[in-house]
């Protein structure tokens, strides 16, 4: 009964007990929304994913004309389409990216020196501003595109680890996934306490009361989530935690990542080379 | 150590958070080996704190905690205990942080020195002697609220405990997954304490009962 803990290899437990019915057990059966869809780019090596989407992130902010700007558009475009996002959040992610763009296209071409090509209310707007803020629009676009298409068509655990086996710094990678595995439970709290104001009659007003309340709430969710975190730790430590976070995934290179390195390269050829036309 | 000898012997043990009033003073208590135990208490009477003390995550002013044969008193000591007691918190939230249930089973191995392939291999066996071998892949924030009270016991079984200590271990699970655990835990050989507030479940998982009552066992 004393054993060590750690000599056995595989521990002795009796098998599931007969009475569980485990295959119909609705405990067993995967969410539907955990079911991946294949795309061409599933199967792809999440470190190639992220070297990728950075190279081509560098080589666009790099680019100052509008012709290979259009061309890395039009490539992130293709391998969204390749990497069969949903739709609803590629409305998501873009709605909140351009919507911000559209302010640099409206106030950019006001407060650029240059030759007025249309004047509000006395003030004019320059064509120099106008063409930098298209240029800005269009990069932030293709590496939002294509951080999408390479990095969003995989689980976060996943690129996590891939950052892990990349090199990059322990502390970013535990903070990446750490935050993927909480956001959840703290969003879950606040709903909660939100919740709990809600049905004792808490209405959002411009007031003093709302934002005393707001801030009580905050301060709550700070509070538990320190408890929390220790609450954490004493479970890592529990279980040897010594810092050390080891990672069980392993990566291999395949024929696809071949494959689509190639294709990546040529994509990048093709802006270098409309970047070269345009010279 | 014989075969009789208690896995944990507590001496005279107290305890208070702070400068606040003692949560234990002056404890006893003995497990032995097979023996189940239930611990009840009101709310506040110290029933997570004594856990929290035998795995070493607190230190007691005053009284000697023996696990496994020896005294424990340092950060060294208790990461023996911790190999071969395995504590079951009461939220299943705060014992699940890694991002698939493959790794959070293999994460107690891997610290106590399995490479990754017997890690691995601990982990597919416990989650299979469990019935919970579908789960392995999934994200450990996807699971439900019995998924993940079953996984979070998996990941203590994985270190092959010799004792277990169980915190509210039937709270908030439905009367499915109530059955489900009591199923486990009856085909289970460690030493067991469990803490818990339903009498039902103290009665199938346990078989000698403690009840802690101003800071002692009474």
């Amino acid at each position: 009964m004393c054993n060590s803990a750690v000599t056995g290899d595989v521990l002795e437990l009796p098998g599931p007990p007969d009475d569980l019915a485990l295959e119909s057990d609705a405990i067993l059966q995967p969410d539907a929304e955990e079911a991946k869809a294949q795309s061409l780019l599933s199967g792809v090596d999440p470190r190639l994913r992220i070297i990728c989407s950075f190279v081509f992130a560098a080589a666009v902010v790099a680019l100052d004309r509008l012709l290979p700007l259009a061309v890395a558009v039009a490539i992130a475009v293709v391998a969204v389409l390749a990497a069969g996002l949903r739709p609803r959040r590629l409305r998501q992610v873009l709605g909140a990216l351009d919507g911000s763009m559209l302010l640099v296209v409206v106030s950019l071409p006001f407060t650029t020196p240059g030759r007025p090509f249309l004047a509000v209310m006395g003030y004019g707007a320059s064509l120099d501003g106008f063409s930098r803020a298209v240029e800005i629009a269009l990069k932030a676009n293709a590496v939002a595109l294509m951080a999408l298409a390479l990095l969003g068509s995989s689980e976060l655990p996943e690129i996590g680890h891939a950052m892990g086996r990349l090199g990059i710094p322990p502390k970013l990678t535990h903070l990446l996934l750490m935050t993927v595995r909480y956001i959840e439970v703290l969003g879950r709290e606040y709903r909660r306490l939100r919740t709990a104001m809600s049905i004792r009659g808490f209405r959002m007003r411009f007031s003093v009361h709302t934002w005393r309340s707001l801030g009580w709430l905050f301060g709550m969710l700070f509070a538990r989530s320190i408890d929390r975190a220790e609450r954490i730790s004493a479970a890592m430590r529990c279980r040897g935690f010594n810092g050390e976070f080891p990672i069980l995934a392993e990566f291999a290179y395949t024929r696809r990542d071949g494959v689509f390195l190639g294709v990546g390269g040529g994509a990048l050829a093709l802006i270098v080379a409309a970047r070269l036309a345009g010279a | 150590m014989t075969q009789d000898a208690p896995l944990f012997r507590l001496t005279g043990l107290s305890f208070a958070y702070g400068s606040g009033r003692p949560v234990l003073d002056g404890l006893d208590f003995e497990l032995r080996p097979g023996e189940r135990v239930a611990l009840t208490g009101s709310n506040g009477s110290g029933k997570t704190t004594l856990f929290h003390l035998m795995m070493g995550l607190d230190r007691p002013q005053r009284g000697v905690i023996e696990a496994f044969g020896a005294p424990r008193a340092t950060e060294a000591d208790f990461f023996e205990v911790r190999a071969r007691a395995g504590l079951l918190f009461q939220d299943s939230d705060d014992q699940l942080f890694s991002p698939t249930v493959i790794e959070d089973v293999a994460f107690g191995p891997l610290n106590f020195g399995k490479s990754t392939k017997q890690a691995r291999a601990i982990a597919t066996e416990t989650l299979s002697a469990l019935g919970l071998a579908a789960l392995a892949s999934r994200a450990t924030h996807k699971l439900s609220g019995g998924q993940r009270r079953l996984v979070a016991l998996a990941t203590v079984l994985a270190m092959n405990p010799d004792a277990l200590l169980l915190d509210e271990p039937s709270a908030g699970l439905d009367e499915p997954n109530v059955a489900r655990l009591i199923a486990i835990l009856d085909h289970l050989p460690q030493a067991r304490i469990v803490i818990s507030h339903d009498a039902d479940f103290l009665a199938r998982t346990t078989t000698r009962r403690c009840r802690l009552d101003r800071g002692r066992i009474a």
